[in-house]
């Protein structure tokens, strides 16, 4: 994927220019490259996902748990049917494993059965209430204390960075220029301009017809900018353990508890790279870069995962991370500003953003339509990806002939996690400029010994294709360097 | 003055008190062979240390080859000889035990190879 | 698929000892496997001395010790090494799969002996708490990091844990001129040799706070700083005891597991616990003519250790193949 390196002078006018390259803003930018648009991504950090959609638990929700008649409800629903399409037509992985809301008595299966009532009302199909001896029988893990659960069948796993770069990378080959590691400082508007945007960042100044603020954690700083300042995003930060990848049988199904007032609960996940995980807490914080996590974070995990599934074992964690949900009220908000017209906001983009992610892209290109953009569909528009290579999910007969036809595919550098040297490379073709960059999209460092035997590898690649020298290499941008200092005569 | 140390010549690890007068050891107690003298003395008079380090090499298959110093050096030498190790490069094959620097900072002590380049 | 009598598995002081000893013993058809491009395993990086002292009755550095079973086996015609060799897959009958550039074979043996090591307990293992910076490493990837690529890892350092690989860290740090700050060890004592402690910290004016842990790491993009505090017997923290200490660098040394994936996945009867193989005898596994030796069969505090009980493996091995174990 061509990652445009911004330069001061940018002549380019843009129809759209997206601010935020999370998953949000790369869902929009894909949608949006079917048309005749000249569109700009804007980036603040040195690789796509960085923000809020590197720390996603990887669940496309079925929307239930959600109230009905609200934009999240609605949005997860029928993202949830459009991500099938989108996963095989850019070639990511999308299981459908189902998920168990989890009853412990009498009283909690009244709950699962007002949650299935709603959820019926969102036209979530095939839902039945599962006895003990159905649990027994397919979650055999499963606490016995757990009498009954909600079996919501259509509830699938994905792998969020994965999803996001994918997208990214169709959209820059249906011609949306992607700028990263430029961070949006200021936004001129001028009053009925046939252009009246002018972004300032860090590195150049854009000029576009419409702005679309995707911003994640950020974007009510950028509406701000606009002086639309009626929403304030509070972080609310999650706590996430990884377990090794021995484990990946742990559950059939992702196992939710009963939902609270303020999140879905703590839950038993299943990812898409086979480790299970368990979380997330949920605290508010103030700080926006508060991915700090704690002992306390851990405990609580442990002791609400425990009660559902006796055997998981602290032993078993081999990573935990934090990430933070971006919280604007109750629903996602998804406009256009009036006052400001063509900017539009798509902010407090939290939990179930990830699923809603294809049908925000679509009511935004609706926003686009009633406000003026004219929307032309190209006559060619290349909506296939060919499907990333990782060897770890190949078979043998697969595996045999990736050797091969290109040795690189034979030459194992991340041996926890079985990562070639190839799919090392091609995540550097494919964008990643970073050590967590190359982990999010190959899974080398991922593992159990972290890092500890091939990040001189990777480093060694990295810098030879990127062409620059080890000390510059950070682990994630900014000022995240890696070494300090090398020996030279 | 009074000086406590563990010593380190064999796995007892005694615990050494030496009497110090202007530098001198006057006085040795606590060693259970006289390897522990031995070493108190040498460690209040002139403490060595065997130096281990890597050099920089150019166009070999390894890009820094080991090193060592065929004997113990002064321990207050050791930074100097560190200093002098950084400012060294290794172009041409060598072997393990090869000389790389003779009577490296006139200690009669041999910089060496560790390991074939 | 490829026969052979006798593959072993990894090309450390381990497994070059069991191969030799094999050979030794009567094995004529061996072939070793080593993932690195390189024999010697991870002596390689150990540039420091103090091998070999029983095995050759002389102090010898991590390289030459290697290198003593480096020149043996490239002696040996009857041993194929096989370098940039990595074994993906193995079953309970013999059976691996490895792969090299290029490549990717089945192999069948009558006997198999796993030298694969051990790796290092990471950061997210001891729980330590806090932001995930870049500057955070193992030890043994910091002194891979300064000793076979010429890269300084940071200049104010924390090191946590004073077993032997943490002390052997601090100096290298402080010789390579950074900044040596602390290391904290939760223990009363620390587990490494009286010699090290002597030469590796007090020789640098290092402090080594005993009975002592890292709370909580800061930093978001390179660490800032970490927060210690003093622990009780039950190694909680003691309420007001905590302090902070400004570094860029923290060096983890928390101890070694066995890396036994490959005879987990081929049936072994593991003890969980400490990751290695249940068995009454050393080197054996529950499937026959599967052995584990070196740091992968239980971790040793000395290469010579490793070698010596290697050498019994070959042995095992070779009767194993004579049918006579």
């Amino acid at each position: 994927m061509p990652l445009i390196k911004p330069s001061p002078n940018n002549n380019t006018i843009y129809d759209v220019l997206i601010i935020g390259g999370g998953v949000v803003g790369c869902a929009i930018a894909r949608e949006l490259s079917k048309y005749r648009l000249t569109i700009a991504l804007l980036e603040k950090e040195i690789e796509l996902a960085f923000g809020v959609s590197k720390s996603n638990s990887g669940i496309i929700h079925p929307g239930t748990q959600n109230k009905f008649g609200s934009l999240k409800g609605k949005l997860c629903v029928k993202g949830n049917k459009l991500i099938r399409k989108i996963a095989k037509e850019l070639g990511i992985d999308f299981k459908e494993v189902g998920e168990l809301i989890v009853a412990f008595n009498d009283e909690d299966i009244e709950h699962l059965k007002d949650i299935q009532k709603e959820a019926k009302r969102f036209g979530i199909a095939k839902m039945k209430i599962v006895d003990r001896a159905w649990l027994s029988k397919n979650e055999p893990n499963l606490s016995p204390d757990i009498v009954a659960a909600l079996y919501v069948p259509s509830a699938g796993i994905i792998s969020p960075y994965r999803m996001t770069y994918d997208l990214a990378e169709n959209a820059a080959k249906n011609g949306v220029e992607i700028f990263t590691d430029n961070k949006v400082l200021k936004i001129n508007v001028l009053k009925n301009a046939q252009v009246p945007f002018e972004i300032s960042t860090t590195q150049s100044i854009y000029r576009s017809r419409f702005v679309i603020n995707a911003a994640g954690l950020f974007a009510d700083e950028i509406s701000k900018l606009v002086g639309v300042d009626d929403f304030t995003i509070t972080p609310r930060k999650g706590q996430e353990f990884l377990l090794d990848k021995k484990r990946e049988n742990l559950t059939n199904h992702l196992i939710f508890p009963l939902p609270s007032k303020e999140s879905k609960g703590v839950l038993v996940i299943k990812t898409s790279d086979g480790n299970p995980m368990v979380g997330p807490t949920a605290q508010s914080v103030n700080d926006k870069e508060d991915r700090a996590t704690d002992e306390e974070g851990l405990n609580t995990v442990l002791s609400f995962v425990k009660r559902m599934v006796p055997s998981i074992n602290g032993h078993d964690i081999i990573a935990y991370f934090a990430g933070l949900r971006p919280v604007a009220g109750d629903d996602f908000i998804i406009r256009h500003e009036p006052k400001v017209p063509g900017f539009i906001n798509v902010a407090g983009i939290q939990s179930p953003g990830l699923t809603a992610a294809p049908a925000i892209a679509l009511m935004v290109v609706d926003i686009l339509k009633n406000n003026g953009c004219r929307l032309q569909k190209k006559k060619i528009f290349n909506k296939f990806r060919e499907k990333t290579v990782h060897l770890f999910k190949a078979d043998r007969k697969k595996m045999k002939r990736l050797i091969k036809e290109d040795e690189r595919y034979g030459d194992i550098v991340c041996r926890c996690e079985m990562v070639s040297r190839k799919e090392i490379e091609d995540a550097i073709d494919r964008g990643a400029r970073t050590l967590d960059g190359i982990k999010f999209r190959t899974r080398a460092q991922a593992g159990r010994c972290h890092g500890g035997f091939c990040t001189t590898r990777i480093l060694k690649i990295l810098s030879e294709k990127m062409k620059v020298p080890v000390t510059a290499l950070t682990k994630r941008g900014r000022g995240s360097i890696v070494v300090m200092g090398e020996r030279k005569v | 003055m009074k000086k406590e140390f563990t010593c380190i010549e064999c796995p007892n690890g005694c615990r050494l008190c030496v009497d110090v007068k202007d530098g001198k050891a006057v006085s040795v107690e606590g060693f259970k062979c006289p390897k522990g003298e031995k070493y108190a003395l040498a460690e209040i008079e002139n403490p060595t240390r065997i130096l281990t380090s890597v050099v920089l090499a150019e166009g070999l298959s390894l890009k820094m080859v080991p090193v060592k110093t065929s004997q113990a050096i002064p321990k207050r030498l050791m930074m100097v000889a560190v200093d002098e190790i950084k400012k060294l490069k290794i172009t041409q094959a060598v072997k393990v035990g090869d000389v790389i620097v003779k009577n490296f900072l006139d200690t009669d002590a041999d910089l060496i190879a560790t390991r074939d380049s | 698929m490829i026969k052979r009598d006798l593959i072993v598995v990894g090309g450390g002081p381990a497994g070059m000892a069991a191969a030799l000893s094999a050979h030794e013993h009567g094995v004529k058809d061996i072939l070793l496997l080593e993932r690195d491009q390189f024999l010697g395993g991870i002596l390689n990086q150990c540039i420091h001395p103090g091998f070999g002292l029983t095995y050759f009755k002389e102090i010898l550095t991590g390289p030459e010790y290697a290198d003593r079973f480096i020149k043996k086996i490239t002696a040996v015609k009857d041993i194929e090494v096989s370098l940039k060799t990595f074994v993906t897959q193995l079953t309970g009958k013999k059976v691996l799969t490895s792969l090299s550039p290029g490549r990717m074979d089945e192999i069948k043996a009558k006997a198999i002996i796993m030298a694969t090591g051990c790796r290092e307990r990471t950061r997210e293992m001891a729980h330590i708490a806090g932001t995930r910076p870049a500057g955070i490493f193992s030890a043994g990837l910091a002194q891979k990091l300064i000793n076979i690529e010429g890269l300084l890892p940071g200049k104010e350092v924390v090191i946590v844990g004073s077993g032997d690989i943490g002390l052997i860290m601090a100096r290298r740090m402080a010789l390579e001129g950074a900044h040596v700050k602390a290391v904290i060890e939760i223990q009363k004592v620390s587990k490494g040799l009286v010699r090290n402690v002597v030469q590796c910290l007090n020789d640098f004016d290092i402090p080594l706070y005993l009975s002592h842990k890292i709370i909580k790491i800061h930093g978001k993009d390179r660490v800032e700083k970490v927060d210690v505090a003093r622990v009780d017997e039950n190694f909680c923290e003691i309420a007001g005891s905590q302090f902070e200490i400004a570094c860029d660098t923290v060096l983890i040394s928390a101890g070694l597991i066995p890396e036994n994936e490959l005879i987990e996945m081929a049936g072994v009867v593991m003890d969980k616990k400490t990751n290695t193989p249940v068995s009454d005898k050393v080197n054996q596994t529950s499937i026959d003519g599967l052995f584990v030796c070196g740091n992968a069969y239980q971790i040793y505090d000395l290469a010579d250790s490793v070698t010596k009980d290697s050498i019994l493996a070959g042995k095992m091995a070779a009767e194993y193949i004579r049918g006579k174990l």
